[in-house]
């Protein structure tokens, strides 16, 4: 029992496809149903008219939609076989609930598309298609239900697999398996039906049992959003959260974002004793080499796969409230373990799930979903939801009403989002972007020339080093230039990017740095290119400090070990 | 099964460890309610995996209605103690003295005082903005809507209509002044997924949970423990019963059933055979049909 494994779907269908007696049938079929639970069944007074057992009553909960007869809100079901225990995400299927279907598939590995095998695929169909795909599901379960109503037609079964098929194609569902069921009889849902000789497949629980649950989990590129900091006494400080995506063991080399600095894992602590390997979704402890000072919202990385570090994205919103969303009003954005300030910058369009047109618009209502551009008001580190479910998903959150208003789906940024509105910003537009075209200088040839890679170095108020650094800098052979007129300090972090997109590496020496001016040029730059020394930590020397900068921007990989630089073994 | 892959226990314990710490990231003040009960006993568990090597970073807090049995108060000072925890104990005194008991009033108004009032009173004073429950979705259909984190307004009460979307693992933890939350990190776990996890990780509880013989009074299916000077119907006489508790409350509200089940691997055995709702036994749930559901409007856990 406790060897078995979890997995979560969804369900999705439309009013009187059988959702619900389809449920409270596997829940049946699993005993999953309590012997008294069946008993206040038999004396529920509700009316309806059904066979002996409703199953569906066993699912619809609340006071207000037995009262309606309808289901209203996700609801939760568990069930468990040998082989596994299952969480049922039920989400009803009316058409105003997108929200409700986007909340049960969040966390889904499955889903379950209901089609009533009369009406065939109907637009509902799509609907609930799209935003299995949105939201990510790995698996997709179609059952054509009510087949019994349909003499068991082979046919039938077969157009609705090819149109369903067709329509999973054009917007990119895979991992589809189809099951021609009867929910109120049983058909294919436990066992394999008579009643279909010309169905090769497997039954409907079957399927469950057995559909890989993490296989298409990332061991590869670790993200750990740093959750707590467990500080119990002096001597120990442990990183607490759970592994969005890759592995830690001791002695695992992770970057620390955004500091960028790098460090080793020391052991990975728990209550059970420390733990050789740790993999998502596990929540850990992680404590490092270095004294280095993360806090909540913090991550560690692997240094080799560095996130997207930036404040402005490309992002699907579900709109989850009656409050219209607009462009310029400020939300909470909540991502991994940050919470940050954030606009929608602009919608690119919205889309209408029935035929997957985009249509422009100036506002979001209520289940409406939409592709924007989102910045927030200081950098997150992410990757596409796409690519990466926990590290591109997000909530946004009215700050007036607490209500969660939409959540939102990462992107991968397209060169429209990023640079013209950035640039916008310097107000210089036209003469900082060029059309690409084949002749235009690529990063790789700027970065081969130089020698190093573009960093930008965020020093405070030692001038003298910032000069220092620079010529030191320059003897290497380096391409580096000072920033120091603190009467334009406000200017510094997209005068740093410009220096960056030149390949240069830019010293930021500022006498009173604004923190939201430094994390607009930590924004800027890219993950391991932005290294910022705070005062308390550069030696009294002049020399020393130059010293502990460089061999940060060394550990960073920004320049090549020193003295192999020096005897000219550049890139 | 790959060995990159949780079992299931293991991932409901990954989930829930994961909510705590949010809590205790995002809130300036919480607390766990500890009822005593497997269910505070897994909680507790968690929490402990959660900070290790930290001690709970929250007070437990235990709501006393005086109606419980001898037994789970001897327990709750033990292993709050050997624990280190910080435990809290409140009781609605003024309902005491004015005589409520479940035997004068019934259980729907002793509840409300003793359980209900008693609660709100003691969250409000201590001033605490999130407050954890061992309350599972699987316990009765008015749960299964319920979320992780679900909203209290200022009087401690629920709406259905208010609560928020909950998607992934991103919880919002947003309140004003008043305002607080009540948070379920066992929402996912069903009773078995309790008890097997109580095996595995060999967790203390109260030795009511066991079968031992124990005074009983029969009324008609039910059985109730002979404690608190219960009353006797006209006719009636306490029997030894060879019996255990399924789930742990008020001596009055806590039907025993008749089991044999004397250690944890006879109550897994007797709960794959016999599968009864946990709440069957409790006298509360069938008052009337969907009444938790407006317990739970009023502020009841
Ligand atoms: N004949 C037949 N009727 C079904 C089947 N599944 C569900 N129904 C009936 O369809 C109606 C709607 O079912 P319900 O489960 O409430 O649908 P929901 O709105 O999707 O939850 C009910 O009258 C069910 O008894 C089936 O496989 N065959
Ligand atoms: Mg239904």
């Amino acid at each position: 029992m406790s060897a078995s494994q979890l997995l979560r779907f969804s369900t999705a269908g439309s009013v009187d496809d059988g959702k619900s007696t389809l449920i409270g049938r596997l829940l049946y079929e699993a005993k999953g149903v309590y012997e008294d639970q069946m008993a206040s069944i038999r004396k529920s007074t509700i009316n309806r008219s059904t066979g002996p057992i409703d199953f569906s009553l066993l699912t619809d909960g609340l006071r207000a939609e037995r009262e309606q007869g309808i289901t209203i809100d996700v609801a939760y079901r568990y069930f468990a076989t040998p082989k596994r225990k299952f969480i049922i995400a039920d989400t009803p299927g009316h058409e105003q609930y997108t929200r409700n279907m986007a909340t049960g598939a969040s966390t889904a590995d499955l889903a379950i598309v209901l089609i009533d095998a009369r009406k065939g695929v109907l637009p509902q169909s799509r609907r609930h298609a799209y935003i299995a795909s949105l939201l990510g599901i790995p698996y997709i379960a179609v059952a054509v239900n009510k087949m019994d109503l349909v003499d068991f037609s082979q046919s039938v079964f077969d157009q609705i697999q090819a149109d369903f098929s067709a329509y999973a194609k054009e917007i990119g569902l895979k991992n589809l398996s189809f099951f021609p069921i009867s929910a109120l009889d049983g058909d294919n849902i436990v066992e394999p039906s008579k009643r279909t000789p010309w169905y090769k497949g497997t039954p409907l629980l079957d399927h469950l049992e057995s559909v890989p649950v993490a296989e298409d989990r990332n061991y590869k590129e670790l993200r750990f959003p740093v959750q707590y900091v467990i500080r119990p006494t002096l001597d120990f400080r442990g990183y607490a959260g759970q592994l969005a995506s890759g592995l830690l063991r001791p002695g695992d080399e992770v970057m620390s974002l955004p500091a960028g600095r790098i460090t080793r894992v020391k052991e990975i602590p728990s209550f059970d004793g420390p733990i050789a390997e740790a993999f998502p979704p596990m929540s850990i402890t992680v404590v490092l080499e270095d004294e280095i000072d993360l806090s909540r919202g913090d991550m560690l990385v692997d240094p080799n796969y560095v996130p997207h570090v930036s404040r402005r994205f490309a992002a699907k919103l579900v709109w989850m409230l009656d409050d219209n969303g607009e462009p310029n009003r400020t939300y909470l954005l909540k991502h991994a373990t940050q919470t940050v300030p954030a606009e929608i910058r602009r919608i690119r369009h919205r889309v209408d799930i029935n035929t997957l047109e985009n249509i422009p618009a100036e506002q979001l209502a209520l289940n409406e979903i939409a592709a924007v551009v989102m910045e927030t008001r200081r950098p997150l580190y992410f990757d596409s939801y796409a690519k990466n479910r926990a590290m591109g998903a997000f909530i946004l959150i009215d700050p007036i009403s607490n209500l969660t208003v939409a959540a939102g789906m990462i992107e991968e940024s397209t060169p429209d989002v990023v640079e013209p509105l950035q640039l916008r910003n310097l107000e210089f537009t036209g003469e900082a972007v060029e059309t690409a075209t084949s002749n235009q200088l690529t990063n790789a040839e700027r970065y081969t020339r130089a020698g190093h890679y573009p960093a930008t170095v965020w020093l405070t108020a030692r001038r003298g080093v910032a000069y220092l650094l620079e010529r030191r800098l320059f003897d290497l052979g380096c391409q580096v230039h000072v920033l120091a007129d603190d009467s334009e300090s406000h200017l510094l972090p997209e005068l740093s990017r410009v220096l960056s997109n030149a390949g240069l590496i830019a010293i930021c020496s500022i006498a009173s740095p604004d923190p939201a001016e430094r994390d607009r040029a930590a924004g800027f730059a890219a993950a391991n290119r932005f290294l910022e020394v705070p005062a308390k930590e550069l030696p009294a020397r002049d020399e020393d400090a130059v010293e502990v900068v460089i061999k940060r921007l060394e550990d960073l990989g920004v320049l090549r070990r020193k003295d192999r630089f020096e005897r000219g073994e550049g890139i | 099964m790959d060995s990159r892959t949780l079992s299931h226990l293991r991932a409901l314990e990954a989930e829930s460890i994961h909510i705590m710490r949010e809590v205790v990231a995002e809130f300036a003040k919480p607390v766990m309610l500890y009822s005593i009960g497997k269910d505070s006993s897994v909680m507790i568990r968690l929490a402990q995996k959660a900070f290790h090597p930290g001690k709970l970073p929250f007070p437990l807090l235990h709501v006393d209605t005086t109606y419980k049995f001898e037994e789970m108060i001897a327990f709750r000072d033990e292993f709050t103690k050997s624990i280190g925890a910080d435990l809290i104990v409140h009781t609605n005194r003024k309902a005491i003295e004015e005589g409520a008991s479940p035997f004068k009033l019934g259980t729907g108004k002793c509840c409300a005082l003793l359980k209900t009032r008693a609660l709100l009173d003691a969250l409000e004073e201590g001033g605490y903005d999130a407050a954890f429950g061992g309350a599972r979705r699987d316990e009765e259909k008015s749960r299964a809507k319920e979320r992780v984190f679900s909203f209290r307004d200022k009087f401690g009460q629920w709406d259905p209509k208010t609560q928020r979307p909950e998607l992934w693992n991103l919880y919002n933890s947003k309140v004003e002044k008043g305002e607080s939350i009540r948070v379920f990190p066992l929402s996912n776990w069903t009773e078995m997924d309790v008890w097997s996890y109580i095996e595995l990780e060999n967790i203390p509880i109260v030795p009511l949970y066991f079968a031992k013989e124990r005074e009983m009074v029969v009324r008609g299916n039910q059985l109730i423990p002979l404690e608190h000077n219960m009353p006797l119907a006209a006719g009636e006489e306490p029997q030894l019963v060879m019996s255990r508790m399924r789930s742990l409350g008020c001596t009055y509200c806590t039907g025993a059933i008749r089991s044999e089940a004397a250690t944890m691997p006879d109550i897994i055995t007797e709960l794959v055979q016999f599968r009864r709702s946990e709440r069957e036994n409790r006298i509360i749930d069938h008052d009337q049909e969907g009444s938790m559901e407006l317990k739970k409007r009023e502020g009841y856990f």
